[in-house]
């Protein structure tokens, strides 16, 4: 079982690496087939609205979360899934949301893009795009001298908001406990960043003196190494961080989209790219851990996920005279 | 007891709040060295360094930072020096803070609090004189605070930083140098005052508006009219009952709203008390602003806003109708 019993947070023996590295890569596993169940649900009817999915990006979420401690905070998006699932999340209660029942981590009342799991350190994932930039900036402010950290996940498109530009700069100046990281997937919406970004995007926060990189998202490794360094920053008190992980998606922007502005050839460059080939090819050549054991993973995910998914359409939806309140007691 | 100004009542309360709370921070621009360019805070940042920061000007910053402070424990004040800010906090302030403790099925609340001083008279124009209440109104899960005494400001600021809710609160700025009483205790939210008793007409306000409607309730006496006089002092949640209560008695009701005529708070009381005792009304209306932008010029500013003669002249001109 994932979810509770994960033994990714916290700095971990040399021993366990290889522990370790396995159950990183279950997570991202985990991810990737939670998104296909999700696409499948929500072609059957059974998940509404829209979905955007994270297939493709896993290394970023699962790299960057490794490393953080659960008094830590994180800000995802409305691409959130991978975040709320790299956090901890039960895919039951993540499921369970987005076909809106009552068994719901927030009880059918947020849906795919709004999750929020404050028990795992998910402050939200923000709909609004840039959001998880303010919101984690607040948090690094709340979090201050405490040797905790916030961490806000975001894509290539929020760089050119309003919010990043005042965020990061505001970060900097009262040198808050703040990593920002970009998952650049090369595409805001349906438009190449490279069309709507002038410059650079890292150019962005080393004109502010934030220390930044730009690195391969899809390698857990790299992703995981990167984070632990600008975690480290800021539980030192020496402020903000950027990194800009370079990823793509393998799906369109969402539920609408497939993708016709992709150049052809694109996504299949990427597939060779993809995380968890890279992490499968890192554990068995790198980590002498034998094949079958990697396929036994993915197996145990496909089980896990087929129940889940049982569980899930059986539930209870929320009932319409649930007490919904506008303010809370004072 | 000792009459402080409006000004110094809000500095009271947060000097309290900060010294009671050490969850409570309070940011904005210029407010902590500088002690607030309406002389508001000065002091605080000397006593509570740590917690009193002055920040950039940057709303978008400021609200988002409010925000997520907010859930991870923090009880954040934070100052928007104009209310014509306020359009760049309200991603922050009315996607995210208002529905919070909704959509996180009550995992956690957000008890922020912006402070943002508002209104007309000052010969500030049309970007620096507004009163925002109608873009905020209609956002359930934020509360609308309108002190007009300083009594009130330091009680229901009190009452707003202990609040678990994300508060608006509203400071005309030409109350800053009002005097009054203040005896320190909690202004509870969502309860209006009667602030002057008479049997022939109601006259609501808030804020400024309320000593307007002193002032012309005071002139009335001549004319043989005895207006009773409310200051609904919060907008969300509105305290319609106190007007239904008063309403019953008078039979008439004037609401005075310094704001744009479409869609105020003022159409809201006059739908409300319409809705719950239209049998017992003889006359219900609304005195506003212009649906139009606030003038500069002290002739045209003075002319545009609902002083307290406009108030006299609409009461007296729908008693002879």
């Amino acid at each position: 079982m994932l979810g509770r019993t994960a033994v990714t947070r916290g700095s971990l023996s040399v021993a366990d690496e290889v522990g370790l590295y396995l159950e990183l890569y279950r997570r991202m596993v985990l991810i990737r087939q939670f998104e296909d169940l999700v696409n499948a649900l929500f072609l059957q009817g059974q998940v509404h609205g829209t979905t955007h999915l994270y297939s493709g990006q896993e290394a970023v979420a699962v790299g960057v979360t490794s490393v953080l401690d659960p008094a830590d905070r994180v800000a995802g998006t409305y691409r959130g899934h991978g975040h709320a699932l790299a956090l901890g999340l039960d895919p039951q209660r993540l499921l369970d949301e987005l076909l809106g029942r009552e068994t719901g981590i927030c009880a059918g009342r947020a849906g795919s893009m709004n999750v929020v799991d404050l028990e795992h350190g998910l402050m939200g994932c923000f709909g609004i795009v840039g959001g998880s930039i303010a919101a984690a900036t607040g948090a690094g402010l709340a979090l201050r001298g405490t040797g905790n950290v916030a961490v806000a996940f975001f894509g290539d498109g929020a760089t050119n908001q309003g919010y990043f530009f005042e965020c990061l700069n505001f970060a900097k100046v009262m040198n808050l406990p703040v990593v920002y990281v970009c998952e650049n997937n090369g595409y805001g919406e349906y438009t190449p960043f490279t069309a709507v970004t002038a410059g650079s995007i890292i150019a962005r926060p080393l004109a502010m003196e934030i220390p930044s990189q730009t690195l391969d998202g899809n390698d857990l490794w790299v992703v995981r190494a990167a984070a632990r360094q600008a975690v480290e920053t800021a539980r030192r008190g020496d402020g903000p961080s950027f990194i800009e992980a370079l990823t793509y998606r393998f799906v369109g922007h969402s539920r609408s989209d497939p993708g016709k502005y992709r150049p052809e050839g694109e996504l299949d460059r990427w597939r060779l790219k993809d995380p968890l080939a890279v992490g499968r090819r890192r554990l068995v050549e790198e980590h002498r851990v034998p094949e079958s054991e990697v396929e036994s993973i993915v197996e145990d995910v496909r089980t896990e996920l087929d129940r889940v998914r049982q569980k899930g359409l059986a539930a209870p939806f929320p009932k319409p005279d649930a007490s919904a309140r506008e303010f809370k007691d004072g | 007891m000792a009459e402080i100004e409006f000004r110094r009542a809000i500095r009271d309360a947060l000097d309290e709040e900060l010294a009671r709370d050490e969850s409570v921070i309070f940011f904005g621009e210029d407010v902590a060295k500088a002690g607030g360019v309406f002389a508001v805070t000065p002091g605080l940042w000397e006593k509570y360094p740590d917690r009193v920061l002055d920040t950039p000007i940057s709303e978008l910053a400021l609200a988002g930072a409010a925000f997520g402070s907010a859930v991870c424990g923090k009880r954040p004040v934070f100052e928007i020096m104009f209310g014509d800010f306020l359009p760049l906090t309200m991603d922050s302030l009315v996607n995210q803070s208002a529905k919070y403790w909704y959509i996180s099925n009550e995992q956690a609340s957000i008890p922020l609090v912006v402070r943002s001083a508002i209104g007309a008279g000052g010969r500030f124009g049309a970007i620096h004189s507004q009163t925002p209440i109608s873009w905020f109104l209609g956002v359930p899960g934020l509360k609308i605070v309108c002190p007009a005494t300083p009594a009130d400001a330091k009680g229901l600021l009190k009452s707003a930083i202990r609040d678990p809710n994300p508060v608006l609160f509203l400071e005309h700025k030409r109350l800053y140098g009002l005097k009054g009483e203040v005896n320190g205790d909690l202004t509870p939210i969502g309860k209006g005052a009667v602030v002057r008793e008479g049997d022939d007409i109601t006259v609501v306000g808030a804020m400024k508006s309320v000593h307007d409607a002193l002032a012309a309730a005071g002139k009335l006496v001549e004319h043989s009219v005895e207006a009773e006089v409310i200051d609904l002092r919060t907008l969300r949640p509105m305290d319609i009952d106190l007007v239904l209560e008063s309403v019953a008695k008078t039979s008439r009701l004037v609401v005075v709203e310094e704001g744009p005529r479409t869609g105020g708070w003022a159409a809201e009381v006059v739908a409300r008390v319409s809705e719950a005792a239209l049998d017992q009304l003889d006359d219900i209306w609304r005195i506003t602003t212009a649906d139009a932008p606030i003038p500069y010029s002290p002739t045209l500013e003075d002319a545009f806003l609902p002083a307290p003669d406009v108030i006299v002249e609409s009461i007296l001109a729908h008693r002879r109708k």
